[in-house]
């Protein structure tokens, strides 16, 4: 079977420094794959060569198969590639609507914004991500860490994504929150959608992803299946960057 | 009153608060000049030639606002009027002379159209500077404030401009006014216009299922509006016509002014000129992508590019946008000191950018609003204005102008931490 994404061979430096260098991974639709590796370890700026916020100097992108180019964010998103940030990436000055639906405005026939419609939509969605969500019609500034991901997840799912990246995305919440990203992460994998999922919580890990590429200084230590492996030897590609050997 | 129902009733109207305090303070100021002027403040006389006095800065700073809310300043505002003013100038009176002829409409309109364009291609490039070349625009425009105001020396060669085309000097204030029966009409219909506005929003909101304000409050709302908007037409529908210049005006015709006649101002032409861009601004602002693009931007650069905004096209647009509006304020200002002199637009940058800082627009982007502007720049001129009535030196007026700037910088800093948003 095809893979719905390929990266091969992404390279990227900043001003000297390897940030990544080498790096292939790939992934299945309906297929969980971590992307795991100390805070530096180039995981964040590997996902955003295919989120299109940076260029790889080199290497490869294909989409089911078809090598693609992605020049900008806007190129990501004609491929379905939809990313949530570990910055989330907000405007917090715009209520949740506003940044639900930025660059992608609804309009009305005239072509004005058609805010109230925006509105109704983010009711909707926000209702089956986060139920207790009210704050409907002030600055996402005034919400706090879990809500402002619910917003940047929900602006992630609402828009029939492909390929969904995820760069920490339960870093800022508590448990109740992360098992509800976490039951969300298991429905869109049952949706097809294919997932890269960054995560530090090993128990997560082992959890929803299928499979773990981890990351060392740039570099791949290399891709497992998760239930093939231990925590332990998970812990050990992260912290020694050592591949475990098998029969 | 106490203070918890006032504040419940601006919640109910979901007024804008630091607007309600801005509007209160303003009334205030007034109302001192008022006393200090023996009631010739408050005149339909002053208060027309304040508005028309307003006019050209007020229609700066509601560019100003986009362009401060997307993070940027432009301080080359008052040059960028000067060149678009001596281009017109020169276009009117003598470049365009031998081709389309000396005061013919075509002479005008085509001036007009290219002193226009112009500062929009001024602006563009701007923005092209800033968006693309990463410059920041505080330096771009420093150096637009000394290039532009140079280049406009040399457009005249350093002479003034006399400019006599009566439709020209139409867009000025005095010279151009709609009469007593007009402004009624636009008045009535600005009121319905504004009634039918709030009634599609409310209707849209319900389509929804959304909580709507209760209708009493819709309705207080729309009287308020009714009411500033009718008020001002009676105001300068009451201001007559001094006999001086009616007996000019009959005498250009050939005529004698009849005995015991009166006629009144009404409405100037270059406020609906203002009232125009404020309301299209407003609506680019709220209703349209550009809009919500460049609040977007000022929240968070990187997010705005991330969400797939090309940042750098919309510094360009926004920038154009300010320049032309900076050609359409230089022919309000040329029309309305029916000349182009040297020192046309100096200092307007300083009078734009406190406009819409008074208004609430914040330094660090984001946050900013067109109306707030607009009384930003009101208070700036009636300050002025004001001042020169109860005999304070210029000097000391710009001593005054500046420390306020100052003050309402601090106070909106206070406010906003207060409110925990960001200043
Ligand atoms: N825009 C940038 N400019 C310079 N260096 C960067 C930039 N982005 C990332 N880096 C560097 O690349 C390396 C990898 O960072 P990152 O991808 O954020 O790591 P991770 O997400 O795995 O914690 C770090 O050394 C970081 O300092
Ligand atoms: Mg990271």
């Amino acid at each position: 079977m095809t893979p719905l994404l390929e990266m091969r061979d992404i390279s990227i430096s900043f001003g000297g420094i390897k940030a990544v260098d080498h790096v292939t991974i790939d992934l299945r639709p309906g297929e969980v794959v971590g992307l795991l590796g100390h805070n530096g370890a180039g995981k964040s700026t590997l996902i955003k060569c295919l989120s299109g916020a940076y260029q790889a100097d080199q290497g490869q992108i294909l989409i089911e198969g078809r090598p693609v180019t992605i020049q900008n964010p806007r190129d990501a998103r004609a491929f379905n590639i939809e990313t949530i940030y570990q910055t989330l990436a907000l405007s917090d000055n715009l209520d949740a609507s506003a940044n639900l639906f930025l660059g992608r405005e609804m309009l009305t026939p005239l072509g004005f914004m058609d805010d109230a419609r925006m509105e109704a939509e983010t009711r909707r969605i926000m209702g089956r991500l986060n139920p207790n969500f009210r704050k409907f019609n002030v600055p996402v500034s005034a919400l706090s860490g879990g809500q402002r991901q619910s917003v940047a997840i929900a602006r992630a799912v609402y828009f029939n994504a492909k390929i969904l990246i995820m760069d920490e995305p339960t870093a800022a919440l508590g448990p109740h929150e992360t098992q509800m990203v976490a039951e969300l992460i298991q429905e869109l994998k049952a949706q097809g959608l294919g997932i890269i999922l960054i995560e530090h919580d090993i128990h997560n890990v082992m959890k929803l992803c299928d499979r773990a590429s981890v990351m060392k200084n740039g570099q791949l230590v290399g891709t497992v299946k998760v239930d093939e492996v231990t925590d332990e030897e998970i812990l050990a590609m992260i912290i020694l960057g050592k591949k475990p050997v098998r029969a | 009153m106490s203070d918890a129902t006032r504040r419940s009733l601006a919640d109910t109207l979901e007024l804008d608060k630091r607007l309600f305090g801005m509007i209160i303070a303003f009334a205030v100021l007034c109302l001192v000049f008022q006393f200090q002027t023996g009631g010739t403040f408050l005149s339909a006389r002053n208060i027309f030639n304040i508005s028309v006095q307003t006019v050209s800065v007020g229609i700066m700073a509601t560019g100003m606002v986009f362009v401060i809310v997307s993070r940027n300043i432009d301080l080359s505002v008052g040059s960028v009027l000067a060149t678009c003013s001596a281009l017109m100038g020169m276009l009117q009176t003598q470049w365009l002379v031998p081709v389309t002829g000396l005061g013919t409409g075509t002479t005008l309109v085509v001036s007009i159209l290219l002193g226009l364009g112009v500062g929009t291609a001024m602006g563009a490039a701007t923005g092209w500077m800033v968006g693309y070349q990463r410059i920041p625009s505080f330096i771009v425009t420093l150096g637009g404030l000394l290039i532009w105001r140079n280049v406009a020396w040399y457009t005249t060669n350093g002479q003034s401009v006399a400019l006599r085309d009566p439709r020209l000097l139409a867009f000025g204030g005095t010279e151009g006014v709609m009469g007593p029966e007009w402004s009624w009409v636009l008045g009535g219909l600005a009121t319905l216009a504004a009634a039918a506005a709030v009634i599609a929003a409310r209707r849209g909101k319900m389509r929804h299922g959304f909580l709507v304000k209760p209708v009493w409050a819709e309705g207080l709302l729309v009287a308020m509006i009714a009411g500033g908007i009718l008020g001002f037409v009676a105001l300068v529908n009451s201001y007559e016509i001094p006999v001086g210049k009616l007996k000019r005006m009959f005498e250009a015709q050939g005529m004698d002014v009849p005995e015991g006649y009166v006629a009144y101002h009404g409405l100037p032409i270059s406020v609906l000129i203002l009232v125009a861009v404020a309301v299209a601004m407003t609506v680019i602002a709220r209703k349209t992508r550009l809009g919500r693009y460049i609040y977007a931007i000022g929240g968070n650069p990187d997010a705005a590019e991330l969400s797939g905004i090309n940042t750098r096209m919309m510094t360009v647009k926004i920038f154009a946008l300010m320049g032309f509006l900076c050609g359409l304020a230089a022919l309000v200002a040329q029309a309305r000191l029916q000349s182009h002199g040297n020192d046309i637009g100096t200092l307007d940058e300083l009078k734009v950018i406190a406009a819409a800082v008074i208004g609430g627009t914040a330094l660090a982007g984001g946050v900013g609003t067109i109306y707030g502007a607009l009384l930003g720049a009101l208070v700036m001129q009636s300050l002025q204005s004001g001042m020169a009535m109860i005999g304070v030196d210029t000097p000391f007026q710009n001593i005054v102008v500046g420390g306020v700037l100052i003050i309402a910088v601090w106070i909106d800093i206070f406010y906003r931490k207060r409110m925990g948003e960001r200043t």
